[in-house]
């Protein structure tokens, strides 16, 4: 009972209006006995993380689809921790081309990032495996 | 903690966010901080919203939030949904709607999971409702799970309690049968703009019209939450119902049965997991479970026995 429910926030910043993805991921992570709060499209940087601090989240994905990765990842990496929640974990999903992917992990914006063909089990084991 | 508490007081949304989930995670310090913050609360008004799943509970509370901030009110918001009875886990899906609001600094809005609870609220309602209280908020929404017909929790815990319909939900005996139909103290209409609307209104009338004599009937309410239509009669309704128990003496009276209930609560609480705690510690258990598949024991005899080892109760015999 005393065990800490990881939750998390799955959000979609920026203008792109497919959510499907988005769907998939939290009924996977539902699946994987995690809460997830579920925000909705067309998510302002300021909206995501204003949600983040009031759902006290763990874990923030982020699913993206527009190109407009390498902008919206890192200002809401910086509001994040401008909000001291240096601590919630920014996963990253979509269509994100490797050098950009790379960036954003070894720049210490995302802690990851998915793309197209990686399985549903490696984003769940990869969330739980940060909470083990 | 101490600290977490302070600046919960001193408006910190982060505190607020952070000690809800204290409570909600029953961590160990949960009785000392509930005990803290307890001075603070007592000030804000608790309106709950219940209905079927996909009534528009949600996009409700949206537009009543826009209405009531009009008025320069400072609203928490908590959003139930269920949790999965197999792996435990949740989608939280209410907040979709109410995202206009999510840089309003006066709204704090927190989506929670029932987590085994099957009253229509979560385990922790209560709780984190006492939080958003002391943190200063003057209303308080509490938007249940989408619930059938018996799931009335809500009603133990709201001032005013909002039920949510659509047109079209079966024939006028569904009015007259108990539960969910009782414990409004305003119901609403919704979708309003479908068939049936007028139908769906009449029944409502015509069951709440069966009784005299009582101190506060209901309004019914049509709506169109998603044109924002019948929103306003909805708050002057609230506000209404506000006034009548805070002048007919029925607010204070229901407060202090919450707090008679508050307190029974909390001793069998405390009683209960004491009681196992001594308990588990003289007896194996799993021994005594397989006595009583193999009917070697009973139940009942086995209860008393475990009841009396412990230096709980004087025994009376």
């Amino acid at each position: 009972m005393n065990r800490r429910k990881i939750r998390v926030l799955v959000a979609k910043p920026g203008l792109d209006g497919h959510d499907r993805g988005a769907r998939v991921v939290a009924r996977a992570l539902r699946d994987a006995g995690m809460e997830v709060i579920y925000s909705g499209l067309h998510q302002t940087p300021e909206q995501v993380v204003e949600t983040a601090l009031q759902e006290d989240v763990e874990v923030v994905g982020l699913s993206i689809l527009s190109g407009a990765h390498m902008t919206l990842v890192p200002k809401i990496k910086r509001l994040l921790v401008e909000n001291s929640m240096n601590d919630v974990l920014l996963v990253v999903g979509g269509i994100i081309p490797e050098e950009d992917a790379a960036a954003l992990i070894a720049g210490g914006f995302a802690g990851q990032v998915f793309t197209p063909g990686d399985s549903l089990e490696k984003i769940c084991n990869y969330i739980s495996s940060n909470f083990e | 903690m101490q600290q977490l508490v302070e600046e919960l007081l001193k408006g910190n949304r982060r505190a607020a966010a952070r000690l809800i989930t204290l409570v909600e995670n029953d961590d160990r310090r949960k009785f000392e901080l509930l005990q803290a913050i307890y001075p603070h609360t007592g000030h804000a008004y608790v309106v709950g919203i219940t209905g079927a799943p996909g009534a528009g509970k949600s996009s409700l509370v949206d537009r009543l939030l826009q209405v009531i901030r009009a008025e320069g009110l400072s609203i928490g918001v908590i959003a139930v949904d269920p949790t999965s009875p197999f792996s435990d886990g949740a989608i939280l899906g209410d907040r979709i709607r109410m995202q206009d609001h999510a840089l309003d600094r006066e709204i704090f809005i927190r989506s929670m999971a029932t987590r085994g609870s099957l009253g229509g609220l979560s385990r922790a309602t209560k709780e984190a409702i006492q939080v958003l209280d002391a943190f200063g908020k003057d209303l308080v929404l509490v938007e249940t799970v989408g619930v059938g017909q018996s799931e009335v929790d809500i009603v133990k815990t709201a001032d005013t309690t909002i039920v949510v319909l659509t047109p079209a939900g079966g024939d006028s005996v569904q009015t007259l049968k108990a539960g969910i139909m009782e414990i409004a103290d305003l119901f609403v209409v919704n979708k309003a703009d479908l068939p049936g609307v007028d139908r769906t209104v009449t029944e409502i009338n015509m069951m709440l019209d069966m009784k005299n004599d009582v101190p506060w009937r209901p309004a019914v309410i049509p709506t169109v939450s998603i044109r924002g239509e019948g929103i306003e009669k909805i708050w002057s309704s609230i506000k209404e119902h506000r006034h009548h128990l805070e002048t007919s003496g029925r607010l204070a009276e229901a407060r202090l049965r919450r707090v008679k209930r508050e307190l029974t609560e909390q001793v069998e609480y405390l009683v209960k997991s004491r009681f196992w705690e001594e308990v588990k510690e003289k007896f194996f258990l799993g021994e005594i479970f397989e006595k009583i598949a193999r009917r070697e024991k009973d139940p009942y005899s086995s209860a008393c026995e475990l009841l009396d080892s412990t230096n709980f109760f004087e025994r009376k015999s």
